[in-house]
């Protein structure tokens, strides 16, 4: 095994600032994953040329792949860095924050229009409240089976970011929300929402702009069957579409 | 202006108080240092527990509660713990509602599993990640909300203060926005704090990295109560790790999982080919009953005393066996992928094995703490449950110390967030209410500049001192002298240890001086909390000369009679003068069996030491911070028992 680590981390000091490269060297420990690298140059915060710097920020928080937190991009790839095992990478490890969201700074990145295509898709059951309304509705194995894959989506942006259909230029929701709205549209009380969650993906941005790239599914770190919800989603939309076009 | 809530942290505990105002037409600001999607309530593996008795055992919410207190040894105030059982039921329901994608049977009901310190299935449960799916059910309701213009989400702010007027009375909080560190005032008629455990404090735990303990130690150094810090959950199965420790679920000892050391000390062969004749199951073995589901703190003793007492560990290291392979669970791999697949997944990942063909390797990890801000039972009419002694004030989720006494069950702390949260969301609309006086305006300017203030003294540092090298040494002295096993000289040492830390702390540089997304600087920040909040516990430990639930006290345990010499504490006379006593004192009416006759000489002797053990130590410890001293100034308050009276703490 190799003593040291060499780690090449893409920095940028803040929002629309000029992005830079920094190498680092790092003691090599045996199980490490990305994310104790990044604790070990925060530590010490000296480049391999010897230089002090600033140490790099990211995003974390659970370090066993539920959160969400730290996606970014390890040696090219759409990933949470706290599964990335030291053992199994190239070297050097190349770290950057993903390109299809604002970076923050470093490594870090605002993904909060992910969180905004959940609204627009009112990914949620519509309750009367939490007082005590007795039992919901009884639901079969395989369907509660169904639902629990896509129920796993961390909102981590992997799928975004692997996905060609998701640039500057195209108003895509992606695969994340997509996952979503089948997964409320196959809940007994979610189901009422149908109607507007179709209404929501008619048009520029909706299920139709999928491209088959099928690059989600590959990166997805839950194996969430993302494409199966988008074929899905767009038969419930073509059938909405129909259905709509008579009632008018 | 109208009148708001704060709810600070966006776990189960924060969530669930949200949506319960937001319920209520009463507009909530939701402050939270991540997105609240990534709270760390998503750790949370596996289940939540509700007497529903949907497995005709004739489980009950009074069992419920009763199994509570005695797996806490009944140092929780029981009228709280009461009522979140007997709500327990519903609030299954209500999240089956949300859409919760709880494990079903054939017949499509909500399917339950075992979980340790009770004989009951009583846990639902969605395979193995149920924190996540709570969360996400939850999370998908407040967006609801926001939609609907009642929640204002912040995100990426961190907590600073309290805003308190002169009564004290609270009006509102400080919070620093972490992407480009301004500090601002913000208002509030009623705070609601649900900001978790202090996992950071103990270095490595099975917690987030945003576990620090911070919000609830800045609450306590302006005065709100610290509470039973000393009552420390180690938990029995995580993975060690260099980064973490990675919890492996009860649910997997739940499903069948059994936990073995070789009876060889210097065993060479693979553990997948020890035979069972070879294996020594001790938990099993001492106990019977519940065999490998006795409450953590049990386990997690036996698991230290087989390694670090009697050097029997894999190898020689801390490390025992967890064995739920399907030739010794008893259940097929399909049933257990179903089950368990999410504890599986962190195993393969992050270990390389599979857990259906070789056996995990484990150790105890610090997992959560029992103590917390001061949100209890007053004995009075006029009562608010989940209000901390600064009126307006509230906190939930593990931050509060209410629930679970010296040691929690295993699936109970999500019910406890959920039924806190929605209580505190319910009592702080009432609160706002009758919360007519005005602030005066200059209290929000002072605590703004007080915290500016000490932004730029942090700003200031540049000594010779690494922050993340005292936090590293902070983790190891809480780690090793105030976690599984407690000795007062050691405590000593470590209560020194602290003031050295704090000491240095003056004298740290802070490397990164840049405003942008600074996180060092937040981590400094924190770090000053982390040592304050370390001082309530340490002192808790060290003043409690006993031993109770995860407190475990060197020289100061009750040794139980031998399983033959056990007889009813009901025929001890001086027992039931202690029920008696408690009775009358909270208005209760305990039923005590008739007494039966004379008792071992042993049991007499046992029972005339537990009950002057109860009648000192069977209290809350209250910390209250002095500033410019080393320490909280503790105190105790009685437990309120009206429900059932303590007893003998003995699983077989």
């Amino acid at each position: 095994m190799p003593e040291k680590i060499t780690v090449k981390i893409k920095r940028q000091d803040g929002p629309g600032r000029e992005p830079y490269w920094q190498t680092f060297e790092v003691p090599y420990q045996p199980n490490m994953n990305v994310i104790s690298v990044l604790m070990e140059i925060r530590a010490n915060p000296v480049t391999a040329d010897g230089k002090k710097t600033t140490p790099p920020s990211w995003d974390d928080a659970c370090l066993e792949e539920v959160c969400g937190s730290c996606s970014m991009r390890v040696n090219g790839v759409a990933r949470q860095s706290c599964s990335a095992l030291v053992d199994q990478l190239a070297q050097p490890i190349v770290l950057e924050p993903f390109s299809k969201f604002p970076v923050i700074r470093d490594l870090m990145i605002d993904r909060s229009s992910m969180f905004e295509a959940l609204k627009r898709v009112k990914a949620w059951n519509p309750l009367d409240g939490t007082y005590d309304l007795g039992p919901g509705p009884r639901v079969d194995p395989e369907t509660q089976d169904d639902m629990y894959k896509y129920a796993e989506c961390m909102t981590c942006g992997c799928c975004l970011e692997a996905c060609p259909q998701v640039n500057e230029n195209s108003p895509f929701i992606g695969a994340a929300a997509i996952g979503q709205t089948y997964l409320y549209n196959q809940q007994p009380i979610g189901k009422a929402l149908m109607d507007e969650r179709l209404e929501a993906h008619m048009g520029p941005g909706g299920v139709g702009d999928c491209g088959n790239a099928q690059n989600c599914v590959r990166v997805c770190p839950k194996d969430i069957p993302l494409t199966t919800a988008i074929a899905a989603l767009g038969r419930q939309l073509t059938w909405y579409s129909i259905k709509s076009f008579f009632l008018r | 202006m109208p009148k708001r809530v704060i709810v600070v942290g966006g776990g189960l505990a924060g969530l669930a108080a949200t949506i319960r105002i937001a319920e209520r037409g009463i507009p909530v600001d939701l402050f939270s240092v991540v997105p609240v999607k990534r709270s760390h309530s998503v750790c949370a593996q596996g289940g939540i527990n509700a007497a529903k008795n949907l497995k005709g055992e004739g489980d009950h919410p009074d069992i419920h509660t009763n199994d509570t207190l005695f797996g806490g040894e009944f140092l929780a105030d029981q009228p709280l713990v009461q009522g979140m059982c007997r709500d327990a039921p519903a609030i299954i329901d209500l999240l089956d509602r949300m859409g919760v994608p709880f494990n079903r049977t054939a017949e499509g009901n909500l399917d339950f599993r075992r979980f340790g310190g009770t004989l009951y299935n009583r846990t639902a449960f969605c395979g193995a990640t149920t924190g996540q799916q709570l969360m996400y059910a939850l999370d998908e309701q407040v967006r609801r909300f926001e939609t609907l213009g009642l929640v204002e989400k912040y995100e990426h702010w961190e907590f600073l203060s309290l805003v308190l007027d002169n009564g004290p009375k609270t009006r509102g909080i400080t919070a620093m926005n972490i992407w480009d560190r301004s500090i601002e005032v913000f208002k509030a008629n009623a705070v609601i704090l649900c900001t978790g455990g202090p996992g950071l404090v103990f270095g490595k735990s099975t917690n987030s990295t945003i576990n620090t303990g911070a919000a609830a130690a800045r609450a306590y150094q302006q005065g709100v109560w610290y509470a039973n810090g000393e009552f420390i959950q180690v938990h029995p199965t995580p993975i060690p790790g260099a980064d973490k420790l990675r919890l492996i679920s009860e649910s997997v000892r739940g499903e069948g999982g059994r936990i073995w050391v070789p009876k060889n000390k210097d065993e060479k062969r693979a553990p997948q080919d020890i035979p069972d004749s070879d294996r020594d199951y001790f938990l099993e073995r001492k106990y019977p009953r519940y065999g490998n589901l006795v409450p953590r703190d049990v386990a997690t003793r036996e698991i230290f005393n087989i390694c670090v007492v009697d050097g029997r560990g894999i190898g020689g290291k801390n490390i025992v066996y967890l064995d739920v392979t399907p030739e010794r669970s008893g259940q097929p791999a399909d049933v257990l992928e179903r089950k368990l697949g999410g504890v599986f997944e962190i195993y393969r990942k992050f270990k390389g094995d599979d857990p259906l063909k070789v056996p995990m390797q484990i150790f105890p990890g610090m997992h959560y703490s029992m103590g917390g801000l001061w949100a209890g039972y007053e004995d009075k009419g006029d009562m608010i449950v989940q209000m901390t002694n600064i009126p307006g004030t509230f906190a939930a989720g593990e931050v509060d110390f209410q629930y679970h006494g010296a040691n929690r069950l295993g699936a109970n702390s999500l019910l406890s967030c959920i039924w806190g949260g929605l209580e505190s969301g319910e009592r702080s609309v009432q609160w706002i209410q009758s919360d007519t006086a005005e602030a005066d305006s200059d209290v929000y300017g002072s605590e703004l500049k007080r915290q500016v203030e000490f932004a730029e003294k942090i700003e200031k540092l540049d000594g010779d001192e690494n922050a993340f090298k005292i936090h590293d040494e902070l983790g190891e002295w809480m780690t090793n002298y105030c976690s599984v096993v407690r000795k007062n000289d050691k405590l000593d040492e470590l209560s020194a240890k602290i003031n050295e830390l704090e000491e240095r702390f003056h004298r740290i540089n802070l490397s990164d001086t840049t405003r942008s997304a600074n996180k060092t600087f937040g981590f400094v920040r924190a770090l000053w909390d982390m040592i304050q909040l370390a001082r309530p516990i340490v002192k808790g430990a060290r003043i409690r000369d006993e031993s109770r639930g995860a407190h475990y006290k060197d020289g100061f345990d009750l040794q139980k009679p031998e399983s033959d010499k056990i007889g009813e504490a009901s025929d001890h006379q001086g027992y039931r003068d202690l029920c008696a006593e408690i009775a009358e004192k909270w208005g209760a009416n305990f039923e005590l069996p008739e007494k039966k006759g004379d008792i071992s000489p042993e049991f007499q002797e046992y029972m005339d030491k537990w009950v002057e053990k109860e009648r000192r130590w069977n209290k809350t410890t209250i910390a209250e911070y002095k500033p410019g001293t080393d320490g909280p100034e503790l105190s105790f308050r009685d437990v309120a028992m009206t429900v059932v009276p303590p007893r003998p703490r003995i699983y077989k």
